[in-house]
């Protein structure tokens, strides 16, 4: 067998959301990934926040290319269609399912590898587009299943397990997102689940394209000490920026904050984001600041982590291109096929 | 030499010169006159300067094939004087812009000069104006030369600047120019002119992509991701503008998304979401971008997904000859990606076929659940050819294929994603969203099993394999047919030819006869082959596979697909880029058959035909 599948075990006191589903509900197979994978963190928060915002998980599309980070949709929302497509190409193959029905959710998931090296030029284009979609790149650094290649996300200081040197710049992908025109640009580190739960749940909240790049340390090829993907070296050099606080439609936002701290974005589907900043530089409605708050902490080797950029304005694809709200695969054929009578006036002035 | 409604005229420009809708105004007027009309356009990969050519051939309405050597030469630009001036055949006509009078050494054409760009310079204010009217002038003058019907033309004039009233009167007024410049200068008409024929009111003039676009529209796909590339571009921009007119709803919104996408690799991509997610979805391409789809094709074949892809053939390899028409993607469409992959191959004979086997293509796709490619090329897809009418049957219900909803899973014990239910080997598929605990799976380019979960056991993976060959055995059974015309029950010589040789090869057929050799005629229209193909191919002794490539790409495909004895198949091989002359195949099967030399040499001979 190389799949598992998760024994079914009852838990009857499990909390159930409105959907009348646990959290058990979201899970997947039991996870191939090595032990103590940042990703399988990922994964879990991925259900947490799918479950917190009562998802009806079937209503999902999840997405994904090639890599350790494009296996783990096979690891949570059981229930939910999955595409595993090739290498680099996800953002494509998301952009169509997209197009096909704008009712579903889509999330695609991505790596280092798959979105910064081999798929760079479709990560760039579906941002140009505009598709609503989260996208979620797992960014370790390095090749994990080819054993340990630099990746393009790779910082020129860190070095390999093997201690060779990396002699080219990293692309950082937050700040190409936000020079591309993303609406929403979050950084994450696997390590911190109670910051990046509330990351992806905002993200899946924005109407457009949500990205998130997760710091998700590579347990066996990228740990090591000299490695600025390490968990101890994120741990160290993590520079928060917010913490984020979702507050659905229904509730009451009651919570007081320390007036000048908190910036309040209303969300599409009705939910408060309220933005707890952290640090006085930081507006995560001002691109400029953000770019200039992640090139300066780079410099200084630290890792910015929150949501860096929104623009509350987003529009989808689907407005871009005046494209009916009746999702396409779901248009009757008597609405697409013009008939006959329409064929005998073309074929008149062919003539 | 009397030629009445047979001759070739050719009018040869600079690109971008805005010759084109003059030309297309020439040929347009003699098809409404009744005539049979073979246009051809002979373009450079050029935006402007380059030379350029038109062909019209006028001719009975039956026939639809070009022919070499050129009655009435337009000679516009100086650039390509030498060239032009040897195509005429001894007797033909040279008209020339004799603004910059000139001789032209050959004593057995004749030479009309018409001061063209004088006369517009006379006229006309603007430079822009001068050069576009230059073309409309000579049209003018070949309407006296050739005896056109003047009222037809004004009348096509009309309705291409339908509403503008200002342009047709000026586009009549150079028309006027230059025929009174010709009635008075020349004894019009020439010997070699026009009768008007009896007017088929049906018959339209169409190019293949737009034909194809339509096909598209009335199939019911909705979502279309395209990377401009000659010949294919206009199969995506005709989608856009049909759809774009035809799927409004009552708010205005388009039933329909049109995504230029960054390249070939994202164009396959998208479509390949969309079919996944239930939409009927398409691309269209050429040779270099099925190079980049390769990969993708790959998955779409191993996971079962739809899709139908459009390959306007050009002249390969590599970027080859983007201009000029050949035949030579078979064996990498056939094939196309890594593993043992085979595609669903479509083979319009013309624009007409071009609808209707979009449509099909649609039906296949879903059918089948696997990419299904329309191989046309740059003659049917960009040439405005001559046919009956476009047709839907508004009966046709459209075979989405098996596809599980709701209620369906409700009532299924146990959905297995590939698994054989029917024993077609065709499985069942769920859409996205379909229902809250049932019918989700994972799809994957890497070995599944039957739940479509990863594995990597080599008999479960062997056995997946081996359903897919099944299915292909089932797709043969759901192709459309090839035409077959038997000329004698008796002859053991055949033809096989398909896609735009048809044109020729019907022609050469009657030419074949005229000199006493009888052969049927096979035309395919699909891969994987039906049984009809190797039946025909056991009633003959020789073959002859007429093709538009080096290698005989259609040939290995019948040998390695059909079973055909690779003795029997003999090829007749074209690669210059210009659709096929019904002489050219008759010359040439004259020749294999007189010397009846063996397949090897048949190779040799076609190379040094060209």
């Amino acid at each position: 067998m190389t799949y598992m599948k998760k024994p079914k075990v009852r838990h009857p006191g499990l909390r159930k959301n409105t959907q009348g589903m646990t959290r058990r509900d979201y899970e997947g197979l039991v996870s191939t990934l090595c032990a103590g994978c940042g990703h399988d963190s990922i994964s879990a928060a991925i259900i947490e926040a799918c479950f917190d915002l009562d998802f009806p998980a079937h209503r999902l599309a999840k997405l994904s290319g090639i890599g350790c980070s494009s296996k783990t949709p096979n690891y949570f929302l059981n229930r939910s269609h999955g595409f595993n497509s090739v290498h680099g190409r996800m953002p494509s193959v998301a952009t169509g399912a997209n197009l096909a029905n704008r009712d579903l959710i889509y999330l695609g998931v991505s790596g280092d590898g798959d979105t910064a090296s081999i798929g760079l030029g479709q990560f760039c284009h579906i941002i140009r587009r505009r598709v609503n979609m989260t996208y979620i790149v797992e960014n370790n650094g390095t090749y994990g299943l080819t054993k340990g290649q630099f990746s393009p996300t790779s910082d020129r200081v860190s070095k390999s397990k093997k201690g060779e040197a990396n002699l080219f710049e990293a692309i950082d992908l937050c700040t190409l997102a936000i020079n591309l025109g993303a609406g929403f640009v979050a950084r994450g580190f696997s390590g911190d689940k109670d910051h990046l739960v509330p990351l992806i749940k905002a993200a899946f909240s924005y109407n457009g394209f949500a990205f998130i790049d997760v710091i998700s340390p590579c347990v066996t090829f990228n740990d090591h000490e000299d490695s600025t993907k390490s968990y101890d070296y994120v741990r160290a050099h993590n520079a928060a920026m917010d913490h984020l606080d979702l507050v659905p439609e229904r509730e009451e936002i009651i919570a007081q904050t320390e007036q000048g701290k908190t910036t309040d974005v209303r969300m599409h589907d009705g939910s408060l984001m309220r933005i707890h900043r952290l640090d006085d530089a930081y507006d995560p409605r001002d691109a400029e600041s953000a770019l200039s708050i992640l090139r300066k902490r780079h410099a200084k080797g630290q890792v910015v982590t929150g949501l860096l950029y929104i623009d509350e304005e987003d529009v989808d694809m689907h407005e871009l291109l005046g494209i009916t709200k009746q999702p396409l695969n779901a248009v009757p054929m008597r609405d697409l096929c013009p008939g006959n009578a329409e064929l005998v006036k073309f074929n008149k002035s062919l003539r | 030499m009397t030629k009445i409604n047979d001759f070739v005229v050719k009018f040869a420009n600079v690109n971008g010169s805005g010759s084109a809708s003059a030309n297309l105004l020439f040929a347009k007027s003699l098809f409404r006159m009744g005539l049979g009309v073979v246009a051809k356009n002979i373009f450079p990969s050029n935006i402007q300067g380059l030379p350029t050519w038109y062909e019209v051939r006028i001719t009975h309405p039956s026939r639809r094939a070009r022919r070499d050597g050129v009655d009435v030469m337009v000679a516009m630009n100086p650039q390509s004087y030498t060239q032009d001036l040897a195509d005429i055949v001894p007797g033909g006509y040279l008209i020339y812009d004799s603004s910059l009078p000139r001789l032209f050494p050959r004593e057995d054409i004749t030479v009309l000069g018409i001061p063209i760009a004088q006369m517009c310079a006379e006229v006309y204010d603007s430079s822009r104006e001068r050069q576009l009217f230059k073309n409309v002038v000579y049209v003018g003058a070949l309407i006296a030369l050739l005896d056109l019907d003047f009222k037809v033309v004004k009348q096509a004039v009309r309705d291409r600047f339908k509403g503008k009233a200002r342009l047709v009167e000026a586009n009549i007024e150079a028309l006027k120019m230059g025929r009174d410049y010709a009635r008075e200068h020349f004894t019009c008409p020439l010997p070699v002119r026009v009768k008007p024929g009896k007017v088929d009111k049906d018959r339209i003039m169409i190019t293949g992509n737009e034909a194809a676009a339509l096909g598209c529209v009335y199939a019911g796909a909705t979502v279309a991701a395209w990377y401009p590339i000659t010949p294919s571009t206009s199969l995506a921009e005709a989608f856009e503008r049909h759809a774009g007119r035809l799927r409004l709803d009552k708010d205005g919104k388009r039933r329909v998304a049109v995504i230029q996408a960054e390249d070939e690799l994202a164009a396959i991509g998208i479509v390949i979401g969309a079919g996944w997610n239930g939409a009927r979805a398409f691309t269209a391409t050429s040779g270099p971008g099925i190079s980049l789809m390769t990969e993708f094709l790959g998955l779409a074949y191993f996971a079962e997904l739809p899709l139908v892809l459009f390959n306007i053939q050009r002249g390969g390899p590599s970027t080859g000859m983007p201009t000029r028409t050949q035949q030579s993607d078979i064996t990498a469409c056939a094939y196309a990606s890594h593993g043992d992959t085979k595609h669903v191959l479509l083979f319009p004979g013309d624009p007409k076929e071009c609808f209707e086997l979009a449509a099909d293509a649609f039906d296949l796709a879903e059918r089948l659940q696997t990419p299904v490619i329309v191989m046309s090329d740059l003659d049917i897809g960009m040439n405005d050819w001559i046919c009956d009418p476009l047709e839907w049957d508004d009966s046709r219900v459209h075979d989405r294929g098996k596809v599980l909803d709701a209620e369906a899973l409700d009532r299924c014990q146990e959905f297995r994603r590939y698994g054989d239910v029917d024993g077609d080997a065709i499985p069942y598929r769920t859409l996205p969203g379909t229902h809250p605990t049932k019918g989700a799976f994972f799809t994957r380019g890497s070995s599944h099993d039957s739940f479509a979960q990863y594995i990597e056991d080599g008999a479960l993976n062997a056995k997946n394999l081996d359903r897919l060959t099944r299915k292909f055995a089932t797709a043969a059974k759901l192709m459309p047919k090839p035409v077959i015309r038997n000329t004698s029950r008796t002859s053991k010589l055949g033809i096989i030819n398909f896609g735009s040789t048809e044109a020729g090869v019907r022609e050469a057929g009657d030419l074949l006869a005229a000199d006493g050799y009888k052969l049927n005629t096979m035309r395919l229209r699909a891969f994987p082959f039906g049984k009809e193909v190797a039946k025909f191919a056991a009633r003959h002794e020789r073959i002859f596979v007429v093709e538009q490539n080096r290698d005989g790409q259609m040939r290995s495909l019948l040998i390695n697909e059909a079973g055909i004895p690779p003795h029997k198949l003999v090829p007749v091989l074209n690669y210059d880029g210009m659709p096929l002359t019904a002489q050219w195949i008759k010359t040439n099967i004259e020749a294999l058959i007189e010397t009846g030399k063996p397949v090897a040499a048949a190779l040799q001979l076609s190379a040094q035909a060209m």
